[in-house]
């Protein structure tokens, strides 16, 4: 299954894939390189300890604002990034922490974005449910439900009217999937042939709703055809499985340029954000998404395979931890943006006339 | 120097601007093989073909916003909302991500892109489709609105909105479509934030903009022509960002003003100009500011109800006769 992701670039992956030391040639992970998994398991509790420490810095009043945490759905998260190229572009809803790291962005300046700090993704300006990188291919965290759907569609125009070889993937809850944007931009992607995957993440909720409550049609990949496009869905809590659809359908967006929609079925592990106790969840669905965290038993088959040894798996979680706590100590230690800057954003072509004060500067 | 419509200077300078720059392409329903509700496309679909003229479904959420996303990728996309009445189902592309991108994420993207729309009324075509609603756009910083009132200020503001790294809301009006003007051969982008003072006068200062500034300036011939009133005329011409110098010290110099706006009164534009008057220039007020706007109802159907409902030349005069009278200016 390797091949899909290597087609257009076959040297450079196929080669860093053989080359590992300990490639499983039978079992779970067969034709799967080690080096390869345990980056997986890497960067998911890389993910999982962010996330933690994010919680903390919340409840410590370090974090303002809201703070959606991807906690259970880094399997998701991790499959999904690693189907991309660097310069492929990626558009998310503001539950984006976790796709921020995945995507290539240093754990500090993620971190100091939440802290509001100017060396954070955008600069302090985005917060938790804004954070944008050029360099890394992330194109936005969107913190109003839908909105980033026909932000991707247009980008992969903009690709497509530039004869580029980018996908664009677009990220979003199962919520989501009811709102105006997403039908008419999936409208419009598949009547143009733009090459964009839409994601939707199914934790089966949106905030308290679930999503029989929400989607008369609750198999969500279904949509799809109503929009004649590949429809498709996944495990979300297996990073393989995931990695290798989305490889699959990103790769097919790339080569014939139209659009897919892919459902990545998983768990949210805690409340919608980091305020919100959850209390609407029955003690089943809690406990049905423990028993698919897909850290915990990645972690698990990964041991068994021997993939890993308990110790291996322990340097990689303590080495995780560590990253987190230097994100934390980095966005501790970088500065508050000056007040001096207020106005430098508001436009790219600077004008005249602007009204640049403060409330409590004079008119004229 | 040629005497064109406002219709044509709109339409030639998207063509000259597609031919100049590859990156501007036309989005937005029946723009391509329609040729535009209002025409302004007329043709080219036949020059630039359907990548570059791009007719789109009834979706208006869908192609802005997807016009957005294009432009943060750095193509420059001109949209044709019908109407702005149907700019409504896009506010939140508008309001919520075109406008809020590029501070949003502390300058790292900008959104290059025009979103053309004529509004107004007077054409009677009912409450919904008669609608001056550029205020909702005027109020949002990281939005420009500009409101071209002539064909030569149609084609500067337009080659300055296409050119400019922000999205800018640029407003036509229906009633201004077949007017005709004087257009230099060569027209250099204007300045987006500048009011003009179109006509100078010493007796009071008339502010308006789009349609009714064009009615503030055959108001202020004809006060002149028959009452010798010397009024200063200034079109503000651009609604965000506001260029309150102009109109401020054009009120310093004549001690009085009228507002001509086609919103409405109670918070609109005429407010924010009557409340900048008062911040700077109240020493040198002589009267209060009067505002000329439209009636407050959903605008009728109904031929004599609309008449009466818009503001116009006759509504107009009368309040600057009466403003001189205040100020005991009327000869
Ligand atoms: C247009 C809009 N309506 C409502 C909200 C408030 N809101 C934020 S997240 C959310 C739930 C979305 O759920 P889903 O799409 O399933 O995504 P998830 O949170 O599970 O990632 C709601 C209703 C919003 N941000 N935007």
């Amino acid at each position: 299954m390797a091949e899909t992701a290597t087609r257009t670039k076959p040297a450079t992956r196929a080669k860093s894939r053989r080359s590992s030391a300990s490639a499983a040639n039978s079992g779970p992970f067969s034709g799967e390189s080690a080096e390869l998994l345990r980056g997986y398991f890497q960067q998911m509790t890389l993910i999982r300890r962010f996330e933690e420490r994010a919680a903390q810095g919340y409840t410590q009043a370090k974090i303002g604002g809201y703070c959606h945490l991807n906690l259970g759905e880094e399997a998701t998260v991790v499959g999904l990034m690693s189907a991309l190229r660097k310069t492929d572009l990626l558009f998310t809803n503001y539950r984006e922490h976790g796709y921020a790291l995945a995507k290539g962005i240093e754990p500090g300046r993620v971190m100091a974005e939440l802290y509001g700090r100017t060396t954070g993704t955008s600069k302090g300006w985005g917060g938790s449910m804004h954070m944008f990188d050029v360099e890394a291919g992330l194109l936005g965290g969107y913190g109003i439900v839908g909105g980033q759907i026909p932000l991707a569609t247009g980008a992969a125009l903009a690709i497509d009217y530039r004869d580029g070889d980018q996908v664009v993937m677009c990220q979003m809850g199962d919520g989501t999937t009811n709102i105006g944007a997403f039908h008419e931009a999936l409208n419009i992607a598949a009547l143009w042939n733009l090459p964009v995957v839409f994601v939707v993440v199914n934790n089966f909720l949106g905030m308290g709703t679930t999503v029989e409550k929400s989607s008369a049609e609750s198999e969500l990949y279904k949509r799809a055809s109503a929009y004649r496009m590949h429809g498709e869905r996944v495990d979300g809590n297996d990073v393989l499985a995931v990695r290798d659809t989305a490889t699959r359908l990103v790769q097919g967006a790339r080569e014939s340029g139209g659009p897919a929609l892919l459902e990545a079925v998983s768990h949210r592990l805690k409340g919608h954000s980091v305020v919100d106790p959850a209390k609407y969840r029955s003690e089943e669905s809690v406990q049905e998404a423990r028993d698919n965290d897909p850290v915990a038993n990645f972690r698990a088959r990964l041991v068994e395979a021997g993939v890993l040894d308990e110790d291996g798996a322990k340097e990689i979680e303590r080495s995780a931890q560590a990253d987190a706590d230097a994100a934390v100590a980095f966005a501790d230690d970088s500065p508050h943006p000056e007040v001096s800057t207020l106005f430098d954003y508001t436009y790219a072509t600077p004008v005249a006339n602007d009204s640049r004060r403060l409330p409590a500067d004079p008119v004229f | 120097m040629a005497v064109i419509t406002y219709r044509q200077a709109l339409h030639d300078t998207l063509r000259d601007e597609m031919h100049r720059d590859d990156d501007v392409f036309l989005i937005g329903e029946e723009i391509g093989v329609f040729e535009g509700s209002y025409k302004i496309t007329a043709g080219l679909l036949d020059e630039f073909g359907e990548k570059r003229v791009r007719d789109t479904p009834i979706a208006e959420e869908g192609f802005v916003g997807a016009a957005v996303g294009a432009a943060m990728l750095g193509l420059r996309p001109v949209v044709e909302l019908m109407t702005i009445n149907f700019s409504l189902v896009a506010l939140d592309q508008i309001v919520n991500h075109a406008a809020k991108i590029y501070g949003m994420f502390g300058g790292q993207t900008s959104v290059p892109m025009v979103l053309r729309t004529p509004g107004g009324g007077g054409q009677q075509l009912g409450a919904t489709h008669s609608q001056n609603i550029e205020l909702y756009y005027a109020f949002v910083p990281g939005l420009k609105v500009v409101a071209p009132s002539t064909p030569a200020d149609a084609k500067a503001l337009l080659l300055a909105a296409i050119r400019d790294d922000d999205p800018v809301l640029f407003l036509e009006n229906l009633a201004l479509y077949n007017t005709k003007g004087e257009v230099p051969d060569h027209v250099e982008p204007a300045e987006i934030g500048k009011a003009a003072v179109t006509r100078e006068g010493t007796d009071i200062t008339i502010i308006g903009y789009s349609r009714m500034a064009g009615v503030a300036t055959q108001v202020a011939e004809k006060l002149h022509d028959e009452e010798g009133i010397n009024a200063e005329v200034v079109d503000l011409r651009s609604l965000r960002p506001l260029d309150r110098e102009t109109f401020v010290n054009s009120v310093r110099k004549t001690g009085c003003a009228v507002v001509a706006e086609d919103d409405w009164l109670t918070y609109g534009i005429g407010a924010e100009i009557a409340a900048s008057i008062s911040d700077g220039a109240f020493d040198y007020l002589d009267a209060p500011v009067r505002r000329v706007a439209s009636a407050e109802v959903p605008l009728p159907y109904a031929k004599p109800l609309e008449t009466a409902a818009l503001p116009s030349a006759e509504s107009l005069t009368t309040a600057v006769r009466e403003t001189l009278d205040a100020v005991g200016r009327r000869r």
